[in-house]
């Protein structure tokens, strides 16, 4: 033992990384990016990124990456490789695949009432046979909503999300009133946190509905196509008014309820594509903060319309881009504007969590973390299956909402759903480098292909994601600091302005 | 600054080693057990009778001068050679030969008791190198003093050398500040490799409510990491501790030591906590403390903070953006861009801490971390100069 001036023996540096050389490769993918020249996307199963250079990437698959490589420790740090056996690297790479997938231990949060199946729209994409505003035999029955209430708190999700749909739920809302009240006498009880949301055109929006929302915290969603003519031409109705009307149900709720409380959706036919600045530049113009686009669901009356309507992915994916690149360009500017499409893919690219979105995940969403309560009683896997089912195809109904949660779990369709629902065990997905950003869509694969497994190199799932991602990444890629301000902004949830020091990271 | 350590002359002998000192009104209320108090009957404070003293069970008395009435029953501390060393409410040790000591300061912006001094790394830039022997008394001494601590102290340190050797005992400190200190929070210093054995986790975790663990990391891969606390596979413990402690729902503080050795993966660093240990309560990012090995080292450690400084600023802003509370400690304020002063702390123990000459006309003093007063010239940055607020606001 040495006193006072205590002198340290120092072990000198490369004791520590001797057989660095000597490296094993862990799971990861790879893709080129089409507009990203010379370089190699690697990613790893729990979704962590690096671009190498084409010479790096050979290296790393003939095992020849030389531990001084500017590269090596950025995949040794994301668990792309390991030296020595690390113990460590496993238990990471275990960690971070367990917080990604952590909706799994959840079970169903989202659950969806279809209130009643009529509406006074006569959307020629409509995703769903809607009735006539007067036929209440579309209407969720008492009977239903209580046995729907008990499959719900069934589900083991500590956080209950309870979204109503129609039609227009509106024309039901004492049913919403019921359900909600049948809600809040388990809330305590049942010790969950329960978030309600509606879907709506807010045409038939009342004070007495408003007063009901702001009590329970409602979160409204509704349909804005564009500027009035577009949405007009999307949205026919008896009076040809449907934009006015949504706009002024949009301005009561938001004095109301305020204006976080509102968001809106498009929906985008063939005649949006053509213009996609002045979709954004109408929601700028009404205030909106996040914008959503989405192309056609193959469902409902969509399919029969669709070659009036429709439009193939590649014409989506252009659209997108060049949306996406004024969406961009407006933040820089200083309007704060978000796509909530990037942002939710941006999510499961840049953050170690997922997104709470169920329509891209895997396993599926679909029956896993989303159950549909039909207005006649039956239950579906998610709100495309019960579309399906509309059209005549019933394969994703799980049962009747007076069948026990476990039954339904036991059902046919739930059967297809873990077989086919796992995008990492789905041919071509399991190679893709993007697999940890995306997911599985079998209910869509069945609707438009007849195969829940789906054929990848001819689905409409695929080539949009794929479009997506490669936009994304280029962006990535190119990591100017203005849009990676505004890409952290989005991730975060808050103003862009909050990251006024952010630079390149 | 002031010392820790005093001389004082005793009279009667001490019939134990650890007192608090209190003034008497607070003494005469005190929910302290009166046998380990000494009242402070220094100077111009209201003197109480001596046998009354001694009635009340009192250990004894803090005075300016030897006083020949004492009672033997009563332990009497006089002629202080640094008066002010001593304050009431602190918590001191005495020795036979009267050396004083303050374990425990009131109102100190840090408390820390170390707990031992052995341990199991070997940090390139440790200010207070470790030493190999039994020091079991430490733990003895600690679970002596923690009554003695007041109720209200909001943060107590544990530190080292490296607490979990202690194993068990370990585990009756935490206890002991459980129970008898329920509102603080206790910080232990801990480079959490024992806690590799999962074991050890659930043995040191039970009452963890109230503890955070303050963990040191280095570098985000093994070699790095291992080379700085020069101990081969130290990485691979470390990880494999934090997640252990994870998921027995430890509050963890993870504690980066901004160096030569350190600096070229800052940012990196930030990247791999928020990937892989986004659970973290805090990660702070700390200036070298010019001691113990870091001065032997001082040329494989030191860069002048004003150089590392935009790779800190990323490195901290990386993380406090991504929703990770993140601080900066031991680096004065003019040494760093003025949007990120928010998140400089004041972190240097105030018995370490002082300030330069050119510190006198800066108006930010009051608010800044100052240097370690044993920096010599050899640490001194070329960045110093005093801050003048109308100049900056």
């Amino acid at each position: 033992m040495v006193l006072g001036g205590l002198l340290q023996i120092r072990l000198a540096r490369d004791q520590f990384d001797s057989n660095a050389n000597v490296y094993e490769r862990l799971s990861y993918r790879s893709a080129r990016v089409p507009g990203v020249d010379g370089r190699v996307l690697v990613t790893s199963d729990a979704g962590e990124f690096v671009f190498l250079t084409s010479d790096e990437f050979s290296q790393l698959e003939a095992g020849t990456l030389h531990s001084t490589s500017p590269k090596f420790d950025d995949l040794l740090a994301k668990q792309l490789i390991r030296v020595g056996g690390s113990s460590s690297s496993i238990r990471i790479a275990e960690a971070k695949l367990r917080t990604k997938k952590a909706f799994m231990r959840e079970g169903q949060t989202l659950h969806i009432f279809v209130v009643s199946l009529r509406c006074n729209h006569s959307c020629a994409y409509c995703q769903v046979s809607r009735q006539g505003v007067h036929d209440k035999k579309f209407d969720m029955s008492s009977a239903t909503a209580v046995a729907a209430v008990d499959r719900m708190f069934e589900s083991s999700a500590r956080h209950l999300t309870v979204e109503f749909q129609g039609g227009e739920p509106l024309l039901a809302f004492e049913r919403i009133v019921e359900i909600v009240e049948l809600v809040e006498a388990r809330r305590n009880t049942s010790k969950r946190g329960i978030t309600y949301t509606i879907t709506s055109t807010l045409h038939h929006l009342s004070e007495e509905m408003l007063k009901f929302f702001k009590v329970h915290k409602f979160q409204i969603s509704t349909s804005i196509d564009g500027p009035s003519a577009l949405h007009n031409a999307n949205r026919p109705t008896p009076d040809r008014d449907a934009h006015a009307r949504t706009l002024s149900g949009l301005w009561s709720a938001r004095n109301s309820l305020g204006a976080n409380s509102i968001s809106a959706l498009t929906t985008l036919t063939k005649r949006s594509l053509s213009n996609p600045e002045a979709i954004v530049d109408e929601y700028v113009r009404l205030g909106f903060r996040s914008i959503f686009l989405r192309p056609l669901s193959p469902y409902g009356f969509a399919r029969r319309s669709e070659r009036k309507l429709g439009y193939d992915m590649a014409e989506f994916v252009s659209f997108y881009e060049r949306a996406l690149a004024y969406i961009l360009e407006l933040n820089r500017q200083g309007v704060q504007i978000e796509e909530a499409y990037a942002s939710i893919l941006l999510t499961h690219i840049l953050t170690p969590f997922a997104s709470n979105y169920v329509d891209l995940r895997s396993p599926t969403g679909a029956g896993f973390g989303v159950l549909v309560y039909n207005y006649d009683g039956g239950v579906y896997a998610s709100d495309e299956s019960r579309m399906l089912a509309e059209m005549g195809d019933d394969l994703f109904r799980l049962g009747s909402v007076h069948d026990s949660l476990p039954k339904l779990m036991e059902s046919q369709a739930m059967s297809i759903l873990r077989r086919t629902g796992i995008a990492e065990e789905l041919p071509v997905c399991r190679d893709c480098a993007f697999l940890p950003h995306c997911g599985a869509d079998p209910v869509h694969a069945y609707a438009t292909q007849g195969d829940p497994a789906g054929d990848r190199l001819s689905s409409a799932h695929c080539l949009r994601h794929m479009g997506l991602f490669r936009i994304l990444f280029r962006y990535l890629e190119a990591a100017d600091p203005e849009v990676m301000r505004t890409f952290l902004a989005w991730i975060n949830k808050k103003p862009r302005s909050t990251f006024a020091h952010a630079g390149t990271s | 600054m002031l010392s820790l350590h005093t001389h004082a002359q005793l009279s009667g002998s001490p019939s134990k080693r650890i007192y608090k000192v209190l003034g008497i009104s607070e003494a005469l209320t005190t929910s302290h057990s009166v046998e380990r108090i000494l009242i402070d009957q220094r100077s111009s404070l209201p003197q109480l009778d001596l046998q009354v003293m001694a009635k009340l069970g009192f250990a004894g008395l803090v005075s300016d001068r030897p006083r020949a009435d004492v009672p033997s029953d009563l332990l009497c501390v006089s002629n202080l050679s640094e008066s002010k060393v001593v304050g009431r409410g602190d918590v001191v040790r005495i020795r036979d030969r009267g050396q004083v000591s303050v374990l425990n300061r009131r109102g100190a912006n840090a408390n820390f008791l170390l707990a031992t001094e052995r341990c199991n790394s070997y940090c390139l830039m440790c200010s207070q190198p470790p030493r190999d022997g039994v020091d079991d008394w430490r733990v003895d001494e600690i679970l002596d003093l923690i009554p003695l601590i007041d109720k209200n102290i909001s943060v107590l340190g544990i530190t080292g050398g490296e607490p979990t050797l202690l194993g068990r005992r370990l585990a009756e400190i935490i206890c002991s500040v459980t129970q008898n200190l329920p509102n603080t929070q206790l910080n232990i210093l801990s480079n959490a490799r024992l806690f590799s054995d999962a074991s050890l986790a659930d043995v040191l975790t039970v009452d963890s409510c109230k503890v955070l663990w303050a963990v040191p990391l280095y570098a985000d891969t093994a070699a790095r990491h291992d080379y700085v606390v020069q101990a081969d596979g130290a990485f691979d413990e470390t990880l494999n501790g934090l997640y252990n402690l994870a998921e027995r729902k430890a509050a963890i503080e993870l504690r980066m030591v901004v160096h030569a050795q350190t600096v070229e993966r800052l940012v990196q660093f930030s990247e791999f906590v928020w990937r892989s240990l986004p659970f973290v309560a805090h990660v702070a990012f700390m200036g070298l403390e010019p001691m113990g090995f870091a001065k032997q080292n001082r040329d494989l450690l030191y860069v002048d903070p004003v150089d590392y400084g935009p790779t800190l600023e990323t490195a901290v802003w990386y993380l406090q953006d991504r929703g990770i509370p993140t601080s900066i400690y031991n680096t004065p304020l003019c040494l760093l861009n003025r949007d990120i002063w928010p998140l400089a702390r004041q972190s240097i123990s105030d018995w370490k801490n002082s300030f330069a000459p050119e510190c006198d006309d800066c108006d930010l003093q009051s608010r800044c971390s100052g240097f370690f007063k044993s920096a010599g010239s050899g640490w001194r940055s070329r960045g110093i100069q005093p801050i003048n607020k109308e100049c900056t606001i």
